[in-house]
């Protein structure tokens, strides 16, 4: 994007075109929590209250209550910024920021459709999981500097659980990536193109049990029920952000709400395909693109691939926003846990079943060597191998003391598993 | 000053922020008299030994870097001071458990 | 004017992050509240993954954010929050302490900072984009297979002496694996819940 509005503005400096690039890309983030945060709210008590036999809220803005959270929003900003008499001021206020700048960043790294992403990092998932623990911080320093033992006792429970959970989750997301052979999440996405055959979830088994596994243990790292015992009402009256009120108990919910949508959008590109949906929408625009209907929109295209892009980022954010309500579902039917259970469920049911389901897909890839429904995965390992390079002369020794007739080059690219060595 | 802004960084510029750290670790390991401080003090000084590494691993700066070498040498320092962060604090806890403080300046007889 | 069209963008997030790592390491050094020591050790060390990843060291950098931000801080945290209890927080140092300490220290530094700003190759980058050709050998992918002992920037490096000291790290990756298990076992048994010794008569 940056090139193109170097060339539509005529200076010779290139920074400007950057830092436009930049505001724009966060511009369009930052309606992820923001508004996420609002529908998702709203939807979360219309659910709840169905679930429950009555309605929900129904008289803002006309019969289904659209803009209930709306007004609630403006009542939380502007009530009494209370700070308690005991509590450590300055630590007191950073922490919702901090919880929310962990959640924003992850979005930095997430994808929303082939080549639209902030950053496309060749680390992306690790990044993901790295900044998603990082959120844990904003929950340990609000219950702390609250000044009250309720907090504390609430945000420690909290922090013992996500940590404890990310064990887990970085084992079920290896899973994926050990299949796709890269951690690049642009490029996981793009090799589940096609139909719904070629989704990830449906590879082998083990790769179905690895996605709820993943499921439950990412409900579980967002301290969604039944996992959320940290800020259950009917204990610790609200766990770590008990004194909080207003805007900044509003930046806590919203940070809360990104990390939904972001653990579901990361479990929509690496097990659902992502913005590849289960009809292959990208290629039959392509195909009207080639054979362009008759006319040109000033360079058919880009205008095309541009509008394939959009509908599979809508596609993506559907399935993500699939996942947000299953576990707005799951809170309202499932019992709360007790910590000691939540503890107990990762280490040990989470932890050995999915090093149990990462041992299988490895070895119904490589050692069994048993088919899979995606057809570019099946049968090609993905990454590049070292090759046998039988062109270049040596005589060297190589590092580990064999003596080599042919000198050892990188390859990248793919290697036929069937073929040759 | 003007050119540290317009010149390429070049590996002098990480050594400097690497010597920092570890000097204000080592300031810390020995003026804190909290346990934990001091154990601050051993991750800043780590966290220094870092940034040299992977500043003379890095080929943006030096045509023959030190490589993946580099790269590798500081991934194993981070897992390594995780590790030696954990068993320190295992023993300041016990520490505290037994004498009900974790002033360091009152661990000075040899009594368990 | 001028000075914004010269300004080098990395030099100047380099700048960025340089000094907010060091200003929150010398934070971590004069505050008093051990609590509020703990949260800028996390920014500094934070702000640190962000050096090495304008070092061109990703994985390094996401390493840094989980393992030891993400994780041993956390656990850092953990252990001011069960032992900072009123009248705990706030522990001075003595002066003279002061005085040793910043003697030692500087002293430290400034033969640290002599040597880094000495060695001319090291103060001049000349490295040209003709240089940082497309070859990835930096990626995530090099950084997997070195673990498991298969140098892949043999190809690349050109002088024959350097190629054949280039080797992999799979017995330290072991060693390490197994170090990891030994802590994670002595650890536990270090914290454990004990019994304590009854002197007053009530546990």
């Amino acid at each position: 994007m940056s090139e193109w509005i170097n060339n539509l503005i005529p200076i010779a400096w290139e920074w400007p075109g950057f830092l436009l690039t930049a505001i724009i890309k966060a511009a369009l983030l930052i309606h992820i929590p923001a508004v996420g945060a609002l529908i998702f709210i709203w939807m979360e008590r219309k659910i709840s209250g169905r679930i429950q036999d009555r309605l929900g809220p129904t008289r803002v803005g006309g019969r289904f209550g659209w803009l209930q959270t709306l007004a609630d929003g403006l009542k939380l900003v502007t009530k009494e910024d209370i700070t308690p008499g005991k509590a450590d001021v300055m630590l007191f206020r950073m922490a919702p920021y901090l919880s929310f700048a962990a959640s924003f960043a992850c979005l930095m790294a997430l994808p929303v459709a082939a080549g639209w992403v902030a950053v496309r990092l060749n680390v992306a998932a690790f990044f993901l999981l790295a900044v998603l623990g990082l959120e844990v911080f904003g929950v340990i320093l609000a219950g702390w500097a609250s000044g009250s033992k309720w907090s504390l006792f609430g945000a420690m429970r909290e922090a013992a659980q996500v940590v404890s959970y990310e064990v887990p989750i970085g084992l079920c997301v290896i899973v994926p990536v050990m299949i796709c052979g890269t951690m690049d999440l642009v490029t996981i996405g793009d090799m589940q193109a096609g139909w719904f055959n070629n989704w990830l979830v449906l590879h082998d088994p083990f790769t179905f049990g690895i996605f709820w596994v993943y499921f439950t243990c990412a409900t579980a790292s967002v301290n969604r029920a039944p996992f959320d015992l940290a800020e259950a009402e009917s204990e610790l009256v609200a766990g770590f952000h008990t004194e909080y009120s207003g805007l900044r108990w509003s930046i806590f919910f919203m940070a809360e709400y990104g990390s939904m949508f972001i653990v579901s959008a990361l479990a929509a590109i690496l097990f659902f395909g992502g913005w590849h949906g289960p009809v292959p929408v990208t290629a039959i625009i392509h195909n009207m693109a080639i054979h362009s209907m008759g006319f040109e929109i000033g360079g058919t295209a880009p205008f095309w691939h541009f509008l394939a892009n959009l509908l599979g980022c809508a596609n993506l954010i559907f399935k993500a926003t699939i996942g947000v309500t299953v576990m707005i579902w799951v809170r309202w039917t499932l019992p709360r846990l007790r910590i000691d259970q939540v503890i107990t469920t990762c280490w040990k049911y989470c932890v050995p079943l999915s090093a149990f389901m990462f041992v299988g897909v490895l070895c119904w890839q490589t050692w069994w060597g048993l088919p899979s429904p995606n057809r570019e995965i099946r049968g090609k390992i993905r990454e590049g191998w070292v090759q046998q390079d039988e062109s270049v002369p040596s005589g060297e020794v190589r590092a580990d003391g064999s003596a080599a007739e042919t000198q050892i080059t990188y390859q990248a690219g793919t290697r036929n598993y069937e073929g040759s060595n | 000053m003007i050119d540290l802004l317009t010149s390429p960084i070049s590996v002098s510029h990480y050594m400097v922020v690497g010597a920092l750290l570890f000097v204000t670790g080592v300031i810390c390991m020995a003026t804190k008299r909290n346990a934990l401080g001091v154990l601050m003090g051993v991750e800043l000084v780590l966290n220094g030994a870092n940034i040299n590494f992977v500043a003379f691993g890095s080929r943006y700066f030096r045509t023959e870097s030190l490589g993946l070498d580099g790269q590798l040498i500081a991934l194993f320092v981070i897992v390594l001071a995780a590790a030696e962060a954990a068993v320190a604090l295992a023993i300041a806890l016990n520490f505290y458990n037994s004498h009900a403080t974790i002033d360091i300046d009152r661990a000075d007889d040899l009594r368990g | 004017m001028l000075l914004i069209a010269a300004i080098n963008w990395h030099s100047f997030f380099f700048l960025l992050f340089a000094l907010v790592t060091c200003g929150f390491a010398l934070g971590v050094l004069f505050s008093s509240n051990i609590v509020r020591m703990a949260f800028y050790l996390t920014i500094a060390l934070g702000t640190t993954s962000g050096l090495f990843i304008l070092a061109g060291a990703h994985f390094v950098g996401a390493m840094q954010l989980m393992i030891y931000v993400g994780g041993t801080l956390v656990l850092l945290i953990f252990g001011v929050m069960l032992t900072a209890h009123e009248g705990a927080v706030l522990m001075k140092t003595r002066a003279g302490d002061w005085v040793v300490a910043v003697i030692a220290g500087g002293s430290l530094l400034a033969l640290l900072i002599s040597a880094a700003v000495s060695i001319p190759t090291w103060r001049s980058n000349e490295v040209t984009p003709a240089d940082l050709t497309a070859d990835d050998s930096h990626s995530t992918s090099s950084v997997g297979l070195a673990l498991i002992g298969v140098r892949t920037d043999i190809a690349t490096e050109k002088d024959a002496t350097l190629r054949r000291g280039l080797s992999g790290y799979l017995l330290a990756f072991e060693i390490v694996s197994v170090h990891l298990l030994v802590v994670l076992v002595g650890a536990a048994y270090l914290a454990r819940a004990k019994q304590r010794l009854a002197t007053t008569g009530d546990v």
